[in-house]
């Protein structure tokens, strides 16, 4: 590699161009690629890294996403440092696969600009993808600003790679993945140190060790199987802890598990992930100096779910309402679902939002009226639709 | 190997192999005066079961077809490709 | 067992009694010094030698599943050319992917396009039953005009499979491999020397390989070879190779058995032999003529 940035940088970059930079830094083995509205700068950035001799990758050009991840599931089960990255549609057709890069445990990292799902087609961002792909035994890592991409993804690699387990970085399509931010890279060697060479503990590539990837299992053994993989990415918390840690350690940037914001003494606090976070903060700033409690918790990790540091939380809250951006049809939203498992123990009124599907604006005043919502001590069932016109 | 797999991953160990001899409803028989040791049945045997031996006895031929009955399913092809009619299949 | 066939597949594997497709595993991997990882699409060959516990590949094996076999030994391959670079590894290494006829003819294509395409150093097998075996014998885009499939029976108003199989041969040199080659298990040399041939190829390499079915077929089991054979020798299933182009034919059977020596050994096609179906078995006999025609210009042009 040539050209090593040696120091830390000030830059301004989109969410996408934020992933680029931090594979530049991570070095990849192998990144089979394919383009999608609004992950393409991702690899776009990538590959001009790979045609300036920037990094040593073996970039494929595969032909759908499906192949993206199934090469991708082969790249790792040899060894290879491996990284992808999608949106939407081409999450939905990796789906099959996404399965058997959990259940083979392959340390596969892919960044996920998220976006709305077909039909009616619609290239905006919402959580509608990584939703779907939430039972697929993936880690879930959620990112509020380009900051976060750049940080989540170098934790992510390591992760990955840690637990052996894939990994999703995700951030929101269009409103992270092409916004400019200020953000500050860390050195090239940082990087290097901290995400360290990847060990496979078994690889097709190991010649004197061969060993069968993918067999046939049957009602005798498929059971345990399954039982192993749950365990382990539960057990995959305390090992994100220990990494973003360390990853404070060399950054001076914390993370954890969720960010509280002004919870501590909170009443009615608001439960949200991604870049509408933003907003929200603001909202809490300016209702806090009118007087009232309020706070709010944004979960990064999302897969594992954190039950019971989320109860933690929330146990002394009056009421708690949960933005979700994403439907789950015929049933209630994911994360709210999430939190009233968090909270079954005691009692407090959970209330459903769903905001901003398939690029919707989300306004402060729609964010405030969830706050006054439960400041009023309104009860209602089901959902509400955040800034949608009346059908 | 020496770390315990994770995940959906397996390794050969001949031990664990079921011994699918259990199938066979008929065997194949060598005949000792017929076979000559030319090979085409350990060629076309899809279980790799056939090996040439040195004969020991005072055969003109210098090889004797033995079949592995621990992994012969008793498929019949030897018997068949056969060119000099060595290999029988009896009932077991 | 025997030793030296079983360095790479052991036995212990649930193949159907009287089935060719280790003979075609060993015949292929035994044609390469240098070591192999396999690339295998769900289908036959990957149920039967991985249930767990117990594996039969001796040599380093991955299953992702039914449609990507040509995208994951895409993946396989990139990752041993950038771990070769880097120093990781010394060996040359060789990397074959099977598939069944469903898993290439349809619904792999794409992921073996992309990697025909793309140029990776990879053997792709095809090892050809005609139909989805696996799964009880419905009819795939592999299977013969006429056969009785379970999705395309014979009945009152049927004669069971509509149309002709799909030219796997010309989609796949249509991407410009420099070896490909169709052979068939009873001719176990003729698939060595095309593996051997496929092995030292620059780039990707395609061998379609004729495999008789005993369940769906319908034949005893002691009969793949003489039924492999008399594909060939009624020109159902000729043996011919394309080298950077250029077309050769490996076997040219003077005087071709007809047609229904071959359909007459199978119970797939039993119900042609019907007064009815008379002008299906004339018509099959028309294609295979037609076909083998084309092939003997196309091999005859130097």
């Amino acid at each position: 590699m040539k050209d090593k940035n040696t120091k830390s940088k000030r830059i301004a970059l989109t969410g996408g161009a934020a992933a680029a930079e931090a594979l530049r830094q991570i070095n990849p083995d192998v990144a089979p690629v394919y383009p999608i509205t609004p992950q393409t700068p991702i690899i776009e950035g990538f590959a001009k890294f790979e045609a300036d001799g920037k990094v040593d990758t073996e970039i494929i050009t595969v032909e759908s996403e499906h192949s993206a991840m199934s090469a991708a599931i082969g790249a790792s089960a040899a060894g290879a440092r491996t990284i992808t990255a999608t949106s939407s549609q081409g999450l939905a057709l990796m789906n099959e696969v996404l399965y058997i890069a959990s259940g083979t445990r392959l340390p596969i990292l892919m960044l996920v600009s998220a976006r709305a799902l077909s039909a009616p087609i619609n290239i905006h961002g919402d959580h509608s993808d990584v939703m779907g792909a939430r039972d697929s035994g993936w880690i879930q890592i959620f990112s509020e600003n380009a900051k976060e991409v750049y940080d989540n993804t170098i934790i992510g690699m390591k992760l990955a790679e840690k637990v052996e387990f894939p990994v999703m970085v995700i951030m929101d399509g269009f409103t992270t993945s092409h916004s400019v931010e200020i953000l500050e890279t860390l050195p090239d060697e940082v990087v290097e140190k901290f995400v360290g060479k990847f060990n496979p503990s078994r690889s097709l590539l190991d010649l004197d060790n061969p060993v069968t990837f993918g067999p046939v299992s049957l009602p005798d053994s498929y059971f345990e199987f399954k039982i192993e993989q749950s365990k382990a990415i539960f057990d995959a918390k305390d090992e994100y802890l220990k990494i973003v840690k360390d990853f404070a350690s060399v950054s001076g940037r914390s993370y954890d598990i969720f960010e509280k914001y002004k919870t501590e003494d909170a009443e009615h606090i608001i439960v949200l992930m991604g870049s509408t976070v933003g907003t929200a903060k603001n909202v809490v700033d300016e209702l806090r100096e009118q007087g009232k409690k309020v706070g709010l918790l944004k979960i990064k990790l999302f897969r594992p779910f954190p039950y019971k540091e989320v109860a933690e939380i929330l146990k002394n809250a009056k009421n708690v309402a949960v933005m979700d951006r994403a439907i789950s049809f015929g049933s209630v939203p994911p994360l709210y679902s999430e939190i009233i498992n968090s909270v079954f123990s005691f009692q407090l009124s959970v209330f459903s939002y769903v905001y901003a599907l398939g690029g919707r604006d989300i306004f402060a005043e729609n964010i405030e009226s969830v706050f006054e919502d439960m400041i009023k001590g309104e009860k209602f069932e089901g959902t509400k639709y955040l800034n949608a016109k009346n059908l | 190997m020496n770390k315990k797999l994770v995940g959906a991953t397996i390794e050969h160990d001949l031990s664990k192999a079921p011994k699918t001899g259990n199938w066979r409803n008929v065997r194949p028989e060598v005949d000792k005066d017929k076979c000559t040791g030319c090979g085409t049945c350990v060629k076309y045997c899809p279980e790799a079961v056939i090996n040439l031996r040195e004969r020991r006895d005072d055969s003109k031929f210098k090889k004797l077809a033995k079949i592995d009955m621990d992994f012969c399913k008793g498929c019949g092809v030897c018997a068949v490709e056969c060119p000099f009619k060595a290999i029988k299949m009896e009932k077991e | 067992m025997n030793k030296k066939l079983t360095e790479k597949l052991a036995p212990g594997h649930s193949t159907c009694a009287g089935c060719g497709i280790p003979s075609i595993v060993r015949t292929v991997l035994g044609a390469t010094e240098d070591p192999v990882v396999v690339i295998n699409a769900t289908g036959c060959l990957e149920v039967t030698t991985t249930l767990h516990p117990y594996s039969a590949w001796k040599v380093p094996y991955i299953h992702n599943a039914f449609e990507n076999a040509g995208a994951t030994a895409s993946g396989v391959e990139a990752a041993y050319k950038v771990l070769k670079r880097k120093g990781l590894i010394k060996k040359n290494v060789k990397f074959v992917a099977f598939g069944g006829d469903g898993g290439t003819y349809d619904i792999g294509l794409q992921a073996l396009s992309g990697m025909l395409e793309r140029g990776h150093q990879v053997l792709y097998v095809a090892y050809d039953n005609q139909g989805y075996m696996n799964t009880g014998g419905q009819r795939s885009g592999a299977t013969p005009m006429g056969a009785n499939m379970e999705t395309t029976p014979s009945g009152k108003e049927s004669f069971g499979n509509q149309t002709d199989r799909k030219d796997i041969m010309q989609i796949v040199a249509a991407h410009h491999v420099k070896y490909l080659a169709q052979s068939n298990v009873a001719y176990i040399e003729d698939l060595a020397k095309k593996a051997k041939k496929a092995f030292e190829t620059e780039g990707p390499s395609f061998l379609l390989v004729l495999q008789p079915c005993t369940n769906v077929w319908k034949y005893p089991t002691s009969q793949y070879v003489r039924i492999g054979k008399l594909a060939t020798e009624t020109n159902f299933w000729p043996l011919f190779e394309i080298e950077n182009g250029k077309y050769v034919l490996n076997l040219d059977i003077k005087k071709p058995k007809p047609i229904e020596d071959f359909l007459q050994t199978q119970k797939r096609f039993k119900h042609l032999f019907a007064p009815e179906n008379v002008e299906v078995i004339k018509t099959i006999q028309k294609n295979i003529d037609r076909k083998w025609k084309e092939l003997l210009k196309k091999t005859s042009n130097k």
